[in-house]
């Protein structure tokens, strides 16, 4: 079997703007970003087997057939993009509803653990050091007052 | 044995509840397990005087060769009379030592007695696998135990720190035995023994053993863990830190001794950390003021004797050892016993504190002195006859030995010392020097007798082993045994005679009362700093590894998901890409199109794409990508594949129809556009993905050589599917298990939908409500009038879709059926259907969807699922299996010839499925939305009004 020319560009094309678009923080550009690499999918499977007639027994003698293998992994591929389309859309709103915007933020948490990595700490300095064992206070109002403000960073940043 | 093992576990099931009912008198209950375990070993004695091991084997998975492999010889008994016996007289000195409202007792009892059983599966092991089972179940239940107060950072620091330091000598020694044990072929160590291997690999089997022995036993440069287990309580300490968890890895080198005690590193190790552990834990016990530590940093340094003595490996020094194991068992917990009942009394375990309390409780300084004096190695004590006999084995071997009788009788003295110290500290009236006034007398509570017996008992248990030394003799000679000694042996005796030992053990306590006395006076110190210490090097690395888990996430865990999403394909790029132009597996032939048309519908997918991936607005950009989905659907025309295209049409526009839905409610445009170079670095790593994936496509394509698995398809679906399209019987039928999973994500993604929409659950009753607030409205008479809802919504649109609504319907129906045959099927059919209740939704709004489809839409997936989950029961009920199909022929009367296949059914849930999915959606995104915006527009006018 030959390659088809044109579905190695159109593949690539699809790939191409989908993964620009996924890489976006929009949760609405990810989602199309996704509708396109998945049409993108979708065709590099159809280019794992021949094209021919449509492979229904009777119309289309067995020889001249397409395969039907990549058809049928395609057609239930394209539903559950369906599915997975409807998902990210509810998600897309919700999170407008929430923040007034459909970006994906950053995660606080790996923000605070970056914080603890840039002042050298480790992840519960008392614990571990051989400090007094009484400061359990003031380290967790610390750590919440940190937290608040890498909070805030995530949001405007 | 396995049966006193399994009596330990389920004792420690029930312990809890019976804490529950009886308060602390169920320990007493709970003391019966240990107990039994005393009495059933007393009962071996007579066959263990004899040296006959007590055997007991259960094939576990006998493909493994696991087998549950239990030996009792000499040692082994006399670790599980000191196990159960000293187990039993804790728990009864436990049910006075704890109050019935301690909030943990019934935890206490269920873990102690958990690893009472432990304790035994570990010295009762032949298998070497079961032991190390065993010992890190020990660990696990020290563990617990050390850490009883989880509120005190403290408590559970030296928790951690015990289980790290143990579990991490406990993999030492697991490497050590998976040595021993594959070389022999057998983990059963009464067999290993027979059949060691030599050299080098023996060597470093026998040094990876003695790690986990050494840290278990809290011999340098791991014995930090051991004074920081004090944390637990006393109890607690007096079995495992002096009794039982300690003594394991002393058991382990006694046990192997005699067969591994002439490998090169085995003497030097075990003499050396020995040594080093016996001095400077005297030492440091000469240095505390907290009686429990004091007798901690004793059990330390007395555990570096223990290590001495067997590891001298001979036979006499090792029946010194066992008799030392013995005699410290007995003296140790009795002192710790002591300690406790000191600390309820007076409130305090400070020895400056403490003034006049042997007047005020004789009986308690009674029985702490029988334990000191078998500590100090005092006739007629168990504790004099060990100590004479390990000298006296001493001084008959070589040069090296009498180096190390050195070091013993050197730690004898700081011994003798810091017993005295014990006894001082505790019990002494106190004269205040010029700088101290006097302390004042301790006031003292009444202590009870069942208090006291426990350790009374204990205290009694040593002076008797001392003075019954011939019969003990008799009884653990049979383990020395093991070792092959030319003349004849030491016998255990409380009198041999005007002997050079007797003269040395004289020296030794002379030596520890001068010590004592010069010390007295001095400042105490409250810790011994040694040059190297373990502790500081745990601290370290336990510190860096967490430093380094830091660094090490905060660099790579950025919380960004471009920034993930990046890292991944650039890894794409990078990896396969590279390999693609390193290997240059290029075809040579290649065709442009199969038809010209496809360059024409491909031109559309490609400016559609590209232009989609630059727009600004959402709407320009959901047109494009629609555009593209519709230019794809064209090539699956052109490739030969009607279901996909029929399919793929359908989805893209239910998909437009979801957008519209939602993009209604999100701004027009784009939040701010990135920034510049961002912008570009994203389009970069596209293109190279791109171009990577093209690449690939190339390739694959052109690297087809095997025939495709596919060719056989067309007939079997005729023969076995009955279908003629192939595509259908595929999904239903030859691949109907993938079909399965897939309908199943489908009903998730409809469930994860309608939870982000319907914001509280009982909203979600809306999925399935009916218009007008109730089934008393009928719908019916209304059929072709328009409702007073409608606002701003077309008349003739409205009455159109209802008109068509039932023909697009009948129709989905008819490509469900048709679909096993000709271009359809349940996934097609069932969009058909959906994308009717969609034109309803949009002529008429929500009470016009409920009208057409008046059922929750979770009931549509339920039922589904169920229709097709039921034909693959069905089928396997019927003999065949999961998801089978069977062809039916049969006459009907009117219809005449029938021929139907089972698998329609699978399609039918398909079909459900799909359109369960479709008016989730449209219930979710549109219904529920407008609601919500209904009510809030409402709000805001309402607010207005005001």
């Amino acid at each position: 079997m030959t390659p088809n020319l044109t579905y190695v560009i159109v593949v690539g094309v699809l790939v191409a703007a989908g993964v620009t678009l996924l890489l976006e923080r929009s949760l609405t550009r990810v989602l199309m970003g996704v509708i396109l690499l998945g049409n993108g999918a979708n065709l590099l499977l159809l280019t794992g087997g021949r094209a021919g007639g449509a492979p229904i027994v009777g119309n289309t003698p067995q020889e001249e057939m397409s395969d039907p293998l990549p058809q049928a992994m395609i057609l239930t591929a394209i539903v559950i993009t369906l599915g997975m389309t409807a998902f990210l859309l509810a998600l897309a709103y919700r999170s407008w509803h929430l923040n007034g915007h459909d970006e994906v933020q950053d995660d606080v948490e790996d923000r605070r653990i970056m914080a603890l990595a840039e002042r050298d700490e480790g992840p519960d300095g008392a614990d571990s050091g051989d400090g007094d064992d009484d400061d359990d206070d003031d380290a967790q109002t610390d750590n919440e007052r940190s937290l608040a403000a890498t909070a805030d960073a995530g949001r405007a940043g | 044995m396995l049966v006193l093992v399994a009596v330990h576990a389920l004792t420690a099931v029930i312990a809890p509840a019976l804490v529950r009912l009886w308060g602390r008198h169920a320990l007493y209950l709970v003391a019966l397990a240990p107990g039994a375990t005393l009495v059933w070993a007393l009962t071996q004695a007579s066959g263990v005087r004899s040296g006959d091991p007590v055997v007991e084997t259960v094939p576990w998975v006998p493909q493994l060769g696991l087998e549950l492999a239990l030996r009792m010889g000499t040692l082994s008994w006399l670790m599980v009379v000191l196990v159960g016996g000293v187990g039993a007289l804790v728990l009864a000195y436990s049910a006075r030592y704890f109050r019935s409202d301690d909030p943990g007792l019934g935890r206490f009892a269920a873990v102690f007695v958990a690893f009472a059983g432990a304790m035994l599966g570990l010295v009762v092991s032949d298998d070497l696998l079961l032991l190390y089972v065993f010992w890190e179940l020990t660990t696990v239940f020290s563990y617990l135990l050390i850490g009883s107060d989880p509120a005190k950072r403290a408590s559970r620091r030296a928790a951690m720190q015990a289980l790290l330091v143990t579990t991490l000598g406990g993999l030492a020694m697991l490497a050590g035995f998976v040595m021993l044990g594959q070389h022999a072929g057998t983990y059963r160590w009464s067999e290993i023994a027979g059949n060691l291997p030599g050299g080098g690999y023996l060597a470093v089997a026998v040094l990876l053993i003695l790690l986990g022995a050494l840290s278990k036993s809290a011999i340098f440069p791991f014995s930090f863990w051991l004074p920081g287990a004090m944390a637990a309580p006393t109890p607690v300490s007096a079995y495992l830190h002096a009794a039982a968890m300690v003594k394991a890895g002393v058991f382990l080198v006694a046990l192997m001794g005699p067969a591994v005690a002439g490998t090169a590193p085995w003497r030097p190790v075990l003499l050396a950390t020995g040594l080093i552990t016996m001095f400077f834990g005297g030492w440091a016990a000469l240095r505390q003021i907290d009686l429990k530590l004091l007798l901690a940093y004793g059990t330390v340094s007395q555990l570096g004797l223990l290590m001495v003595i067997l590891g001298a490996g001979s036979r006499d020094a090792a029946l010194a050892g066992v008799a030392m194991v013995l005699a410290h068992a007995l003296f140790k917990a009795t002192l710790f016993l002591v300690v406790g009942i000191v600390d309820h009394a007076t409130g305090t375990r400070d020895l400056r504190e403490l003034n006049g309390l042997g007047r005020r409780a004789p009986a308690l300084a009674v029985v702490a002195g029988l334990a000191a004096a078998s500590m100090a190695g005092l006739p007629p004590m168990a504790g004099f006859v060990a100590k004479e006999a390990a000298v006296e084995a001493l001084l008959h071997g070589g040069g090296a030995d009498l180096v190390v009788l050195a070091g013993v009788l050197l730690g004898s003295v700081l011994t003798v010392a810091y017993t005295l110290r014990f006894l001082w500290g505790a019990f002494a009236d106190k004269v205040g020097t010029p700088d101290t006034p006097d302390p004042p007398t301790t006031t003292v509570r009444a202590v009870s007798w069942p208090f006291l017996a426990p350790a009374a008992v204990l205290a009694l248990a040593g002076t008797a082993v001392g003075l019954l030394a011939p019969a003990v003799d008799r009884l653990l000679a049979p383990y020395a045994d093991l070792y092959d000694s030319a003349e004849p042996g030491y016998h255990l005796a409380l009198w041999h005679g005007l002997t050079p030992a007797l003269g040395l053990s004289v020296l030794a306590v002379a030596g520890g009362a001068g010590l004592f006395h010069l010390l007295r006076r001095e400042r105490v110190r409250a810790t011994l700093r040694l040059p190297f210490d373990g502790a500081s090097v745990y601290k370290k690395s336990i510190g860096g590894v967490d430093r380094l888990a830091v660094e090490l996430t905060g660099a790579t865990q950025r919380g960004s998901l471009p920034f993930y999403l990046g890292v991944i394909l650039v890894v794409l790029v990078l990896m396969p890409g590279g390999a693609l132009l390193a290997g240059s597996p290029w075809p040579q032939r290649f065709h442009l199109w199969d038809t010209p048309l496809q360059g024409v519908a491909a031109a559309v997918v490609v400016v559609a794409a590209v232009m989609a991936a630059r727009a600004l607005r959402r709407l320009t950009a959901m047109i494009l990508v629609g555009v593209a989905g519709y230019g794809i659907a064209l090539m699956f025309v052109l490739h030969g594949a009607p279901d996909l295209a029929l399919t793929q049409f359908l989805v893209e526009t239910v998909t437009i129809v979801m957008f519209v839905l939602v993009l209604r409610r999100l701004p027009a445009k784009f939040s701010e556009r990135p920034i510049r170079s961002s912008r570009r670095g994203r389009v970069a790593i596209g293109v190279a993905v791109g171009a990577v994936t093209a690449g690939m496509a190339y390739v694959a394509a052109g690297a087809r050589q095997a025939i495709p698995i596919s060719v056989g398809f067309p007939d079997e679906a005729v023969s076995y599917g009955g279908g003629k399209n192939v595509v259908n019987v595929t999904l239903v039928d030859i691949r109907a298990w993938d079909t399965m999973g897939e309908i199943a994500v489908l009903v998730v993604a409809a469930t994860g939908v309608a939870s982000l929409i319907f914001r509280h659950a009982r909203d979600l009753d809306r999925r399935g409500d009916i218009p007008g607030g109730g089934r008393a409205e009928s719908t019916r008479p209304r059929w072709l009038t328009t409702g007073a809802t409608a606002r701003a919504q077309s008349v003739i649109l409205q009455v159109v879709t209802r008109l068509l609504f039932h023909v697009i319907v009948l129709f989905s129906i008819y490509l469900l059926f048709s679909g096993h045959n000709a271009p359809g099927g349940g996934f097609a059919a069932g969009l058909v259907a959906g994308l009717a209740l969609a034109v309803r939704y949009l002529a008429g709004g929500r009470t016009e969807l409920n009208g057409a489809a008046p059922v929750d839409a979770g009931v549509v997936l339920g039922a589904g699922l169920f229709v097709a989950v039921g034909t693959g029961v069905a089928a396997m009920l019927l003999g065949g299996e999961f998801l089978q199909s069977a062809l039916l022929d049969f006459h009907l009367p009117v219809l005449g010839h029938i021929h139907f296949v089972t698998s329609a059914f699978f399609d039918v849930g398909v079909y459900l499925i799909v359109v369960g999915l479709v008016l989730d959606i449209l219930r979710s995104l549109g219904a529920e939305m407008d609601r919500q915006h209904e009510t809030e527009d409402d709000e805001v006018r309402e607010k207005e009004l005001v």
